[in-house]
């Protein structure tokens, strides 16, 4: 995309909402939001990045494959399902921890871990796939 | 730790040094054989301690319940028979583990190597030590799974490829089978453990469903273990490297299925079917395979095929039903695996240290590589059953189960002379002929292995020598509690190396004396097998292949008659079912909603929203090119969302609006790529039928949505979820407890099928690329020659 607007303002509309998908995650629990969510707009923000600055960019920018994301997500999904064996509870049971930091509890549990892994394997994918689909539409 | 919690990671031990494996491997080369072999080491010394306890006739269960309202079970079971199989898994995996080190050394996928035969070691394990009916057949698809990665490693060649594949249909198959005998015995019986079926024996062979849970158990024993007509894929599985084919046939895969026989034996065995079809298949098996295996020159086909008539042996012993054939085929299990594991393992230094392994190409060997001379000469003694090794005492007792002198007994006491006769001909062809007549030129100039590859087979020829000199002490800790699992009740092998005068003693000098007269005789024994095998041409093999290949003509032939690839079409035929369903049911029913009801005091922004959903729609049909129809559509889907906004379901409509913006995005790509003309140019006649199709769906769901408004709501769900969300799982948003807590397994599956998309479309866009790519590569040439 030509605009020299879009292009400016899309790094910095692409961190904000990178940003925003992350707290949308982390308050999925008790307010709107989610893995799921939160995932999908990661995508779109890398949606809007690979349209201003190219699919290269992005891939360069996200570092990792885009299937090896989704794979770790897999990965932490079922891990969080699995610690369950180690305190003897049937799978995909939530455990929560309750660690204090300066003053503050902060609430943990393993769903945090598993609707991370939602969000991972959702920014994986569907990215993948847009990416892969944008790479061909620019040759 | 107690001995449940140690039991079960020795179950989990070897799938975890399958993840290390390769890392050690990068670090420490063919070093980390030593390390990587402590992993089945501690495992057989954490079931040696169960030893003394099992003598005494004792059962140890033990795991959790897995799926409780289902009644199974992850536990496992270790009685004479499982600690025996486990023994030799993790006992003589200890010594594949070592072997391979030094066997392919230096090789670039030596890591992976480990890691595949440490997760076959840990399947293998986890079956015959598993309790229930599924965790068994979990292993057991495990293991083919595990086996058809080992029998392909070597990759890059087609042979290999087709064996692992062969493997796996046939294995795979054969599980499936089981699973159905399975599902079956469980139905019948009500029981889902090996345990406790013991004690249903009667009732289940009464049992109208008695032949049905036979066959299907049998189809899944017969293709494991390689039975007539289901030994094909065993030969053809020597495409794997020499340490995979040592495992698999001394202790593991193929054993499996004499494992299961064994394991039913005492609940299923002694009727009339199981003592005809097991001897019947068995010893077919047995003649065809030392038949065949006389026919090859190269060691570990030879080898291959022994295994073969072996595990026919096995079977028809555990099917005989006369006194003392379960102890032989107990005592023939544990010999068999001594000795074949050692053959094969020399098999596997002599192709290592000259490059060849066809008897016709090796020779003089003696002075070059004594101490491999001597292994397997070792195991050659214990494989040609003569004292004073431990295949001796497996041959005596089973000629002292087949001499009773009624008719079935003499028909199959001849059949299995021959059989041993030829698998002692073989034996020693495989042990003598490389190493004694004159020295031949080989590819590579041979000297004696490393210790990493001499050290297995010398331990297990050793074995084979101490078992038997030791026979007092392996017969009450090994043979007798074996031979009584095996029956369902106590039994007591006695038998030692001191030959006891009669009818045994006299069939095993006849085998030996018709075994040597075969072993000078073998080149024409060779011809007339080749000869005879010319003459019926065609066999299981071939079949396979004519299988495999009919199955892929008629998958195509049917698919072309129901997918003819034309995408539209898909899509009508699906929507009109879709509407024929949303429509023509109700109306069949008489149940099709009363007119829709408005409340008259809609809010104006309410109506405001809707209107605006109602023009996306009209923009999408009229819009001039399909890029402005896209972007409508995307008008429409965040109306929606803002309804669902509006009625408080905030996840839902936030959700709505990143799948309306991303699918807009997707949608507008794939169009471009797909370079469509920009507008829509079909003729009236299609389009008027599309769009009763798309009218017609549209009603069908507006129906469907006043229907399912008018009843009634249920709020037992939504009290349960406000109720319990907080309390139980710890989080105020409903939506989100339901997905990440109440339903996680279901989610978890959902992520998996999203990343599996995401896998496929990457593959279907990267595919399309390459064909692009290529055809751009064939078109360039023609393109130089016009400039």
């Amino acid at each position: 995309m030509k605009s020299v607007i879009f292009r400016t303002v899309a790094p910095f509309l692409t961190s904000l909402m990178m940003l925003f998908s992350i707290f949308v995650l982390l308050r999925g629990h008790n307010e709107p939001g989610g893995g799921f969510i939160g995932g999908l707009i990661a995508v779109s923000a890398l949606a809007i990045y690979g349209i201003a600055h190219g699919v290269e960019t992005v891939r360069h920018a996200i570092y990792f494959h885009p299937m090896v994301i989704a794979g770790t997500g897999l990965f932490f999904a079922t891990v969080a399902g699995l610690i369950s064996i180690f305190v003897r509870v049937p799978f995909m049971t939530g455990l929560w921890v309750y660690p204090s930091f300066i003053g503050v509890e902060i609430p943990l549990s393993t769903l945090m871990l598993f609707d991370t892994g939602v969000y991972l394997v959702v920014v994986g994918a569907i990215s993948s796939i847009a990416l892969s689909l944008e790479e061909r539409g620019g040759e | 730790m107690d001995v449940a919690a140690l039991t079960f990671l020795a179950l989990g031990l070897p799938f975890v040094a399958a993840l290390v494996a390769p890392v050690l491997t990068r670090f420490l080369g063919q070093n980390a054989a030593w390390l990587l072999a402590l992993a089945p080491a501690a495992i057989f010394v954490h079931f040696l301690r169960f030893l003394p306890e099992i003598a005494q006739g004792e059962i140890v269960t033990g795991g959790y319940a897995w799926i409780p309202s289902f009644n199974v079970s992850f536990s496992w079971l270790i009685d004479g028979l499982s600690l025996t199989f486990i023994l030799l898994i993790s006992g003589i995996g200890a010594l594949i583990v070592l072997y391979s080190g030094g066997y392919l050394k230096g090789h670039p996928q030596q890591g992976r190597f480990f890691s595949f035969i440490l997760m076959f070691m840990g399947s293998m394990q986890g079956l015959v030590v598993s309790d229930s009916f599924l965790m068994l057949f979990v292993f057991w698809e495990l293991t083919s799974i595990t086996s058809f990665l080992l029998i392909g490693f070597d990759h890059g060649r087609e042979a290999a490829r087709r064996a692992a594949l062969q493997a796996l249909v046939v294995t795979g198959g054969g599980g499936l089978l089981l699973l159905a005998g399975l599902l079956i015995l469980w139905n019948v019986s009500g029981i889902t453990q090996f345990s406790l079926l013991l004690s249903f024996g009667a009732d289940l062979k009464e049992s109208p469903f008695y032949l049905a849970i036979l066959l299907l158990v049998l189809g899944g024993a017969f293709t494991k273990s390689a039975q007539f007509p289901f030994h094909f894929w065993l030969p053809n599985a020597m495409e794997a490297p020499t340490p995979v084919s040592a495992y698999l046939h001394s202790a593991t895969m193929v054993k499996a299925g004499v494992y299961l026989l064994m394991r039913l034996n005492p609940v299923l065995g002694g009727t009339p079917e199981w003592q005809i079809l097991l001897p019947l298949f068995g010893v077919t098996t047995l003649i065809a395979g030392a038949a065949l295996a006389v026919r090859q020159t190269d060691l570990k086909l030879m080898l291959a095929y022994t295994t073969m008539s072996s595990l026919g042996l096995l079977v028809m012993l555990t099917g005989f039903g006369a006194p003392h054939a379960i102890e032989a085929a107990a005592l023939y299990l544990v010999a068999h695996a001594l000795f074949k594991g050692a053959l094969f393992m020399v098999a596997g230094i002599i192709d290592h240290e000259t490059g060849s392994r066809d008897l016709t190409e090796v020779g003089g060997l003696r002075s070059a590589m004594p101490l491999t001379f001597l292994i397997a000469l070792a195991a050659a003694l214990s494989m040609g059953g003569l004292p004073p090794f431990f295949g001796f005492l497996a041959k005596e007792e089973i000629y002292y189960a087949l001499s009773s002198f009624d008719r079935r007994s003499i028909v199959f006491a001849s059949l299995a002379i021959v059989g041993n006769a030829l698998m002692f001909a073989v034996a020693f062809a495989i042990a003598l002929k490389p190493f004694l007549g004159p020295k031949q030129s080989t590819p590579k100039s041979p000297h004696e292995a490393p210790v990493l590859l001499w050290l297995g087979p010398a331990i297990l020829a050793v074995k084979g020598l101490s078992v038997a000199l030791m026979s007092g002490m392996a017969h009450r800790l090994i043979s007798s509690p074996m031979a009584s699992a095996i029956a369902g009740e106590p039994r007591t092998v006695t038998i030692s190396l001191v030959p006891h005068v009669g009818a045994p003693l006299l069939l095993s000098a006849v085998t030996v004396l018709v075994g040597v007269v075969f072993y000078f005789n073998l080149a024409r024994l060779r011809g007339l097998m080749t000869a005879i095998l010319a003459d019926i041409g065609w066999g299981p093999d071939r079949g396979f292949d004519q299988f495999i290949g009919g199955l892929v003509r008629f998958a195509v032939a049917l698919t072309r008659r129901l997918q003819a690839g034309r995408f539209e079409i898909y899509m009508t035929v699906t929507f009109m079912l879709v509407a024929v369903v949303l429509l023509a049911v109700p109306a069949y029913y008489g149940e099709l909603p009363r007119a829709p009801f408005f409340a008259a005091d809609v809010p104006a922004h309410e109506l405001a929203i809707m209107a605006i959903a109602v023009a996306g729609l009209f923009a999408v049909a009229l819009a001039a090119d399909r890029l402005t129809a896209i972007v409508s559509l995307g008008i429409q889907g965040f109306a929606v969302a803002v309804i669902f906004l509006l009625y408080g379901a905030p996840d839902l409509s936030f959700t709505q609006f990143m799948i309306e913006t991303l699918s807009v995005v997707v949608l507008a790509l794939v169009m471009t790529r797909l370079r469509l003309s920009p507008s829509d140019h079909r003729p009236l006649r299609q389009r008027v039928p599309d769009l009763a199709v798309a009218l017609a769906c549209g009603l069908g769901f507006g129906f469907l949505l006043l229907a399912a408004t008018g009843v009634p709501f249920d709020a037992t769900l939504t009290e349960f979820f406000n109720d319990h969300s907080k309390s139980i799982a710890h989080g105020a948003n409903v939506v989100n407890v339901i997905i990440v807590d109440f339903r996680g397994t279901d989610t978890l599956g959902e992520i998996a099928v999203v990343m599996i998309t995401g896998l496929a479309i990457l593959s279907l866009v990267r595919l399309r690329a390459g064909s692009l790519k290529r055809g751009a590569e064939m078109q360039q040439p023609a393109a130089e020659e016009r400039a």
